[in-house]
Parts: structure tokens; sequence; C-alpha cells
């Protein structure tokens, strides 16, 4: 949690926060702090709904009491303590209501029973310990007996604190449609009971799979936006940065999770070089190396080996292995191809996938010749399972190219541009697509 | 402990074509069934084989006619309804139940008042 430079709790006489402080100061804690308020919240409060009201109300509250007393030392704290002690006074005040709740099933000790906060002002409880239940809350985003779907709902509008309008524009799917796609998935929740808790050992592997899953969907729908004129959607791409992170601080000894922020970080870092300045999409091969961000690959990178390290490694692990070796890379030619095709012979043992294999397609083109690929791609052209993927159609066209093959090269362009909407991706088929049309045959 | 049902959806055809000792041995799953969930913690409170869709009578409105309600490949054969502490342990209880035609569904039963 950020700590201000207060000495005290807060309330400091005649020292009126600045204008624009305290708002300011709401704001950093609804971005950092929500996770870990919803999550504390929503043991004592028994129900999801319950908890996100008086979340939301705490952080209301905040905004006048800040005002007045100063922004506390501890701002989760504070917020954590107002919103649970909300919840257990609405559960008081409705014994009806509280009989009725469809609890989130606590199976350890019955937590809405046990250590009710103190009463008084929530400054003064800065104390008292509150247990991190962010997992628990992420693991019950995205349990497997949720569509995907509904998991990353559930994950940005709980674990981010997103507004169901923000998510359905992110997701590009209309408000009522995705307010009852929440609406379904926290019913679910109660009616069946999904518990509320981190799984135990035999079952976290696959658990934890996806977790990961869904933080990597969301990194790779605000990296490539399906639509629109953005080919990056910051926000989406900012919050699944945010949750690898924490992951990776609550989960220090799980590889999977220290390969998925690597790759993330590793992906992150060509950020600002994938696109030129008209907003045109420019490959790996085309992009300004030296504008790469070197801090964030040297991040990136320290995490891979340990993520490797004992046992097979898994498949977050060794994307970003290869994202590491591209990073590396002085130059799209001098990069080291056949140790790429080699990791991407071990990722298709961990994750056998028509998408690793295209992509190991590519790098088998650029170790052994586009004519080496291309066969690859024919193989999986074959198998059908790609049809509908705008990346096969591209892929193949730029081998074609590359061989000289332009009428070949100009009808996959096409195929491609028939699958894909965003913008970018469309403005770089046609360019493409020009070339080879007014290529010398 | 909640209450939960768990409907074994199996291909019919295969029942019928299956040999008397695969039918013995499925048999023999179910009357272990029990005894697994207890060990697990769960209880089973009820648990029915059902005749095939061949003997189904469906009614709509007021109008009887011969068959079940849908026309599917894999029906309805059987369920449990079984006591489990929460969806995960239903689902552990779940995977424990023979449908070696098909699989199950596990829905909470819900509560009034």
């Amino acid at each position: 949690m950020s700590e201000s430079s207060r000495p005290g709790a807060g309330a400091e006489p005649g020292a009126a926060p600045r204008p624009g402080e305290v708002s300011a100061a709401v704001a950093d804690a609804h971005r950092c702090e929500w996770a870990f308020v919803l999550a504390a919240t929503a043991r004592v409060a028994g129900d999801l709904d319950l908890a996100e009201e008086c979340v939301q109300d705490a952080y209301a509250a905040a905004l006048t009491a800040w005002t007045r007393g100063g922004v506390p030392r501890s701002p989760g704290a504070w917020l954590t303590t107002a919103a649970r002690r909300r919840a257990i006074d609405a559960l008081r005040r409705d014994r009806v209501l509280r009989a009725k709740l469809p609890l989130l099933i606590e199976p350890e000790a019955p937590v809405a029973a046990s250590a009710p906060p103190v009463a008084g002002q929530p400054e003064g409880d800065e104390d008292e310990v509150i247990p991190d239940d962010r997992l628990r809350l992420i693991f019950t985003c995205c349990h497997p007996a949720l569509a995907r779907e509904a998991q990353v709902a559930l994950t940005l509008r709980l674990v981010c604190g997103l507004t169901t309008p923000e998510i359905a524009q992110a997701f590009l799917v209309s408000e009522p449609t995705m307010a009852a796609r929440v609406t379904r998935a926290k019913k679910k929740i109660s009616a069946a009971r999904i518990a509320y808790r981190v799984p135990p050992p035999a079952e976290l592997p696959d658990r934890l799979d996806a977790v990961l899953t869904v933080v990597h969907l969301l990194y790779t729908t605000g990296h490539t936006a399906p639509g629109g004129e953005n080919l990056v959607r910051s926000d989406l791409v900012d919050r699944a940065m945010g949750l690898a992170r924490m992951l990776r601080t609550l989960m220090p000894d799980e590889r999977e999770v220290a390969g998925l922020l690597a790759l993330i970080l590793l992906t992150d870092a060509r950020r600002a070089t994938r696109a030129d300045a008209q907003g045109r999409l420019l490959l790996l091969d085309e992009q300004d190396r030296s504008r790469w961000d070197r801090a964030v690959i040297s991040e990136g990178t320290a995490l891979v080996p340990w993520a490797l390290r004992g046992g097979r490694p898994g498949r977050f692990a060794l994307q970003a292995a290869i994202a590491a070796l591209h990073a590396e890379a002085p130059s799209y030619a001098r990069t080291d191809w056949p140790q790429i095709v080699a990791l991407y012979d071990a990722l298709l043992r961990v994750w056998s996938s028509p998408v690793v294999a295209l992509n190991r397609a590519v790098a088998v083109a650029m170790a052994e010749g586009p004519a080496a690929g291309l066969a690859q791609i024919g193989e999986l052209e074959s198998d059908g399972r790609l049809d509908a993927y705008r990346y096969l159609p591209a892929a193949k066209a730029d081998l074609l190219r590359r061989l000289g093959r332009w009428d070949a090269a100009a009808q996959a362009y096409r195929a491609a541009l028939a699958l894909t909407d965003n913008a970018a991706e469309r403005e770089f088929l046609t360019r493409r697509l020009a070339e080879v049309t007014e290529a010398p045959t | 402990m909640a209450e939960y049902m768990i409907l074994i959806f199996e291909d019919e055809s295969s029942y019928a074509t299956a040999t008397p000792d695969v039918l013995q041995q499925v048999m023999e799953a179910h009357n272990r069934f029990a005894e697994q969930v207890a060990e697990k913690g769960g209880k089973v409170v009820e648990g029915r084989a059902l005749q095939p869709t061949s003997t189904a009578t469906t009614i709509r409105g007021d109008v009887v006619t011969d068959g079940p309600f849908i026309e599917t490949k894999e029906a309805i054969g059987g369920y449990y309804l079984v006591e489990a502490r929460d969806l995960d342990h239903a689902l552990e209880i779940g995977k424990l139940c023979p449908a070696r035609f098909g699989g199950v569904e596990v829905r909470p039963i819900m509560v009034f008042g």
C-alpha cells in the first residue's frame, strides 16, 4: 500500500489538503487498492453485490472525510475498515436479509461472525491486521465453472474495479450485454456456491492456469484491439500488467506467474515502436529497436531463467523466453532463429495450439528459408482450425512475397483483409497488397 | 452443506449394445459411488436410474405425444441428489459419478425462503 509522508493516522489539524490532492488520492487508491479493499470486504459481507456496494460507499465517503481530516497514512486500510463496517452494519440492520443472503462459502471459519472491526472512526482502526484476500477474489472470478468471457468481465469488475460501461467498451459489446454477463456470473457464484478461497495444492496448477489465461487475454485484447482505430488499448494493457505484478507479489514461488509477467513486460517494451507516427502497424523487422524500452526488457529478461528452471517449463515461461530472444537480438535477421524454433517445439509439447504452430512456421521460415515455412503453413491450412484466424493468410502472404510469388501473395493478403476489422492492421495489409500487385511480374 | 443434483447424460444406444460384462461393470461402479461420496465427506440423498427415452411420454399443454421432450443423442438416464459443502466439493463428487457413455451435469438445488 502506498504511504504518504504524514506521520499520524491522518487527521492533521490546520493542514487542509490542497485542492485536487484529495480527489487524486482517492483516484490513486481506487487504482491501487480496489482489489484489496473489495477482497477483504467480501469475506465479511459474504456476498459480492453487498461488498461492492459497501466499497463504493467507502470510496465516496473518503472524498469527504479526507478533505476534512487529511489523507490517511494508509488509504487502503482506511477504506477497508470503512467498507467492512458498512457491510457489518448492513447485515446487523437486516437480520432477514442476512438469513436470506446466498453467502459466499468460506470453509475455514465463519468470518462474518468473527472479529468485527472495533466501533469508532475508520482512522482509528488502522492497526487492525486485515487479511490479504486478493488471491481468493481472483481465483473466485476465474473459477472454471464460469465461462471465459464471464471470468474476464468479473476480473475487470471486481479485481480491477472497472465499471460495467468501461468493460463493455473495452470488449466492444453493448452495456446491457455486459451487465447481463456480470449479473449472471455473480448469480452463479452465489447459487452454485462457488467457494471464496484459494484452491488446494492439488488443484492449483489448473486453476492458476485459468487465472493467468484471463490476465494474458486482457493483455492481448488491449495490445491488439480487435477493432477500432487504435492498435493498443492502453487501459487494458495497464490493467493486465498490474494484475500480473500483483500475482507475482502474492505468489512469488509460482514459475508460470513469473513467466506471464516476463512475457507481458517483454512484449510491452516494444509498445512505442509497433506503429509509426501515422499509426501504421510496423512488424518486428521494421521496428526501431533503439526505441525499445531497455529498462522494461531487463526487468522481463531477468525473470526468464527462473521461470524456465526446475522441471518442465510452462507455456508462459516458454513464450517469455522467445520474447526475450527477440528483445535481445540486434536485428530481425540476426535473431537466434534456430533457438526460437527449439523453444516453439518445447511450447508445442506443453500447449498444442495451431496458433503456436503458425508462429513456429514463421520462425522456421527465418531459420531455414521461406519455402520451409510455407510448407508448414500449408499443413496448418489443411488442418482447418485456423480458418478464421487472420494471421494465417497474413503470414502466408508475407512468405509468398519474399519468394516473389506475387499473384499468390496478393490472394493471401486479400484473404487476410477479409478477416480483420482493426484499422491499423487493415492499413498495413492494404499497403502490402499494393506492393505485390504493382510488383514487376 | 448444500444440495446438488447430478444429472447423468449418456448415449442410450451404447447401453442397448453393451455386453452383459460392461453392464455388470456399470452396476458395480454405481454401487461403489455411494461409498466414495461418503469417503469424500459428502452424502447421496437419493439416486435413481430412468427407463430409456423410448418409454417417455411428453405433454405440452393438453397434447400428449410419444417420445422425450427434446430429441438428443445423449439423454438423462438417471440422477443423484447429493449433499456437498460447495461447488468444488460437488464437482469432486460429480467426477466420481459413473457415466462411461456420456457425462454429468451438476446443478445446485434452489432454496426458497
